[in-house]
């Protein structure tokens, strides 16, 4: 009884879906076909490539980064463009070995897990060259130039600037992994912080990490942005008002649980990592004190440059504040949160960093 | 039983092929047998349904659907290689979208059709000839890339087996990776810190990281059976306790390199590896060891007691209790051998592939895992072809990445959609049209005709 009429419910549908598709393509399919024969632009012959490590380079962190530096060079500078993405471990020795035979002569690898499989086919291929970043060898490799940064140079002066800015007396940050490269940031943030409190006599207090033990919050990774949330509200609830997270994306949860706690009336801030947060998170623009800034897009174009250029070397390349590889990122929307004399002594420890005078020193701090 | 009469073997298919329905002489019709499954799972009405249901476990069941030809069209391996091959279409429509040319040229679809379609068969095929490439062969480096395929699919296959042997025995074994982690954690670390002569070396290395697997696995057994705990929430929490387990241990002196405070263990010595068997690749002796462990399970459950008692307590434990199995022993036990069999893919992954320790030893490989056994069908020699399967679909991907720029994920698009359409096989058969018989009946109608069935089957 029922099959006739589900026979002829299904050929409706059908015929729906045909004269949807249909009139998608009529509407969408209608343009000129092109003339044959328009040239692609002339490029050169230089084959720049990439290989991710198993976080994808989608990850809003190093991967994504590197990845758009390349992408920038490809426009800038005329050259072909590979990538790799790695889904695991296993793969970075294929996805290096399969870059070799495509015939790379610049293979970008991005962190410390890729250190072993860099080395590796580099000492295989020595004619090729590579650039690892975020990771440098205790004994350097002839063909692959470290790409690391400095940060705890810019954390420095974030903290010193979160220092003057908070009401409670409380700053917070919390890390993603611990690893060097995510506690690089928070050693700089807590040396601002004491800086600050040695040069006024206050006692502004960190919480979520303490340099001496090296320990402190962790959401475990760089993803749930959930976890992020709970312990920004945990910090909050500890009573600081300001935070940095150190955990790539899931420093939106630490901005959304910031929101929250400003709508409830709340006078707090964040502290933004890796890039300009009030340009790539501006949905928290409004609490966005300051970021602590790693160009590592830029790095990546300069790397390519010199050895399109002829100018290869191992040596490593070191972002720090005197080369402006790292920042602090304009105080933007909450410009008046910051003194004016807060700023000529940010200005003044910047110079000092610079000239070498203060040195800034994390246990994870790049080996020179 | 097994995979003999799951694969389509040519022998088996007779010439009468246009018309299977006529070999249907009154045994029972596909409704029938769904009933009586459906009866077995919840012993006619009296237990809970089993989660994992009979008609996925290939044993047998006591009944028999239809004719040769019908067994073959309708069993479940044809139905597997049609998910695969649907799967594979799909995601070849899926890489076609988001190709370039593919895009451009339907802008002016109307101007110049060809181009189009050109451009679709293009993307389609150009991809999956890399992925091919990539698995198999190519002209460049004759059967290497199959040689990479094995290596990857070795892990793969150990810890599919481990998960096929709980289906047997009716528990889903969300475990893998879990057993895998804590396996491979262990046997790295006799690898990096002991220093031994070569044998002997490898040989404590694959036996601390298969006991390790192995306890691994029993905790599971032992909470189920004498506490009733669920394997399938025990076996989740239990791999989130190894993970971060592994991760603490990563940020301790024990487990780093001197001088350096990345979380990445040194290196494996090289006679804690597993010696490459081909030289050039990097196929290792992990791969033999998997199939001799296909072999040993297949043995198991074929033909010895332990293995029939795996299955009777898969089949109905209430029926193998009173049949006089000691079910509880026969849960810890099953679990333990298929924590230990995890753990092979474990052992395999540092002993072989990796050679060091870090956070992602274990990548998704406890998760592909279930994936393989089901589309194995929880045979030891269907999971072995189902990981190969799976390890020419990772090996092929990163070449596809390079050559063609199509995106990796693609390739687990394709994985996830092998599971949907094996987990939902009206779907596929209504696809390829494959209910003969009984016209007017929708696979929806002749389910709920089993469940009524059923209900009423406590005769």
């Amino acid at each position: 009884m029922k099959n006739p009429l589900r026979a002829t419910l299904k050929r409706g549908s059908m015929a729906g879906i045909a004269t949807a598709g249909a009139a998608a393509l009529m509407l969408s399919g209608c343009g000129q076909a092109p003339s044959a024969g328009s040239g692609a632009p002339t490029k050169s012959d230089y084959i720049g490539c990439i290989v991710s490590d198993s976080g994808g380079f989608d990850d809003q962190s190093f991967n994504q980064s590197s990845f758009e530096g390349l992408q920038k060079s490809e426009k800038d500078l005329g050259i072909t463009m590979k990538s790799a993405e790695s889904k695991a471990n296993s793969d970075y020795e294929t996805n290096l070995n399969g870059m070799i035979s495509a015939g790379c002569n610049m293979t970008f690898t991005v962190g410390f897990l890729l250190g072993d499989a860099t080395k590796a086919a580099a000492e295989k291929n020595p004619d090729k060259h590579f650039a690892i970043i975020d990771y440098s060898y205790t004994t350097p490799v002839a063909n692959v130039k470290p790409v690391v940064y400095d940060t705890a140079q810019a954390a420095y002066l974030a903290g010193y600037a979160a220092a003057s800015a908070t009401k409670t007396g409380k700053v917070g940050t919390f890390g993603g992994i611990k690893l060097p490269t995510v506690t690089i940031f928070m050693d700089g943030f807590y040396d601002g912080v004491q800086a600050y409190n040695k040069a006024k006599g206050k006692s502004v207090q960190v919480v979520g990490w303490d340099k001496t033990s090296q320990d402190g919050s962790f959401t475990g990774d760089f993803e749930k942005q959930d976890t992020g949330k709970q312990i920004t509200k945990n910090l909050l609830d500890q009573g600081a008002d300001i935070i940095m997270p150190v955990a790539g994306p899931v420093g939106k949860g630490a901005g959304a649980a910031l929101k929250e706690a400003k709508a409830a009336g709340k006078d707090v801030k964040l502290i933004w990592v890796d890039s300009d947060g009030y340009l790539t998170a501006p949905e928290y623009k409004d609490l966005m004190l300051t970021s602590v800034v790693k160009q590592m897009g830029q790095a990546v174009e300069n790397v390519v440059k010199d050895d399109k250029d002829g100018k290869f070397s191992n040596e490593a390349y070191v972002g720090t504040l005197a080369n402006e590889g790292v920042a602090i990122a304009p105080f933007h929307d909450l410009d008046s949160a910051i003194s004016a004399d807060t700023k000529s002594e940010l200005d003044k420890l910047k110079a000092d960093i610079v000239s070498g005078k203060l040195v800034v020193e994390s246990a994870a701090s790049p080996k020179k | 039983m097994t995979s003999k009469d799951q694969t389509p073997s040519k022998d088996q298919t007779p010439s009468n092929d246009q018309t299977p329905s006529k070999n249907q002489t009154p045994e029972e019709s596909a409704a029938e047998v769904r009933a009586a499954d459906v009866a077995l799972d919840t012993a006619g009405g009296t237990l809970e349904p089993s989660i994992v249901p009979v008609s996925s476990q290939s044993g047998d069941t006591g009944h028999h659907e239809g004719s040769t030809m019908r067994r073959i069209v309708m069993g479940n391996g044809f139905v597997s290689v049609l998910a695969v091959i649907v799967a594979l279409f799909l995601g070849g429509l899926l890489i076609a979208s988001t190709d370039k040319t593919v895009a451009e040229t339907a802008g002016y679809f109307f101007a110049r059709p060809t181009d189009f379609l050109l451009a679709l068969w293009n993307a389609m095929t150009k991809s999956y000839v890399a992925l091919f490439q990539g698995s198999v062969f190519n002209p460049r480096q004759g059967l290497m890339p199959l040689l990479e395929t094995m290596t990857v699919a070795t892990p793969l296959i150990c810890a599919g087996l481990g998960v096929a042997l709980a289906f047997r025995a009716g528990l889903f074994n969300i475990g893998a990776q879990g057993q895998i982690i804590i396996s491979a954690t262990l046997a790295a670390y006799v690898g990096f810190t002991w220093h031994l002569p070569f044998g002997l070396h490898l040989l404590l290395v694959i036996i601390m990281g298969v006991l390790g697997g192995a306890a691994w696995g029993a905790i599971v057994g032992v909470l189920k059976a004498r506490t009733g705990a669920h394997e399938v929430i025990v076996t989740i929490m239990l791999n989130y306790v190894a993970l971060f387990l592994l991760d603490f241990l990563l940020n301790t002196a024990a487990f780093r390199r001197p001088g350096d405070n990345s979380p990445i263990s040194p290196r494996l010595d090289e006679t804690a590896a597993y010696p490459v068997i081909i030289p050039g690749s990097r196929l290792h002796l992990g791969f033999l060891v998997a199939v001799l462990l296909t072999y040993g399970v297949w043995w198991m459950l074929n033909r010895s007691t332990i293995g029939f008692e795996f299955r009777a307590v898969g089949a109905n434990p209430v029926a193998a209790r009173t049949a006089g199995v000691k079910v509880p022993r026969a849960t810890i036990l099953v679990m333990a051998f298929a924590g230990a069999l995890a753990a092979f893919g474990g052992v395999a992954q540092v002993a072989g592939t990796e050679k060091v320790l870090t956070g992602g030893i274990a990548a998704q490989i406890g998760f592909d895992a279930i994936t393989v056994a089901l589309l194995g069908r929880s045979t030891p020699w269907g999971t072995f072809f189902a990981g190969l399967l799976f390890g020419a679909f990772r090996a092929g991907a990163v070449q596809m990445q390079i050559q063609t720029g199509t995106p990796i994920d693609i390739v687990l698009v394709v994985q996830s959609l092998i599971v949907l359409f094996i987990a939902a096989p009206p779907l596929i058969r209504s696809i390829f049209r494959l209910e003969p018989k009984k016209k007017n009946k929708t696979p929806k109608a002749a389910r709920k005709a089993a469940l009524a069935n059923a209900a009423g089957g406590a005769k």
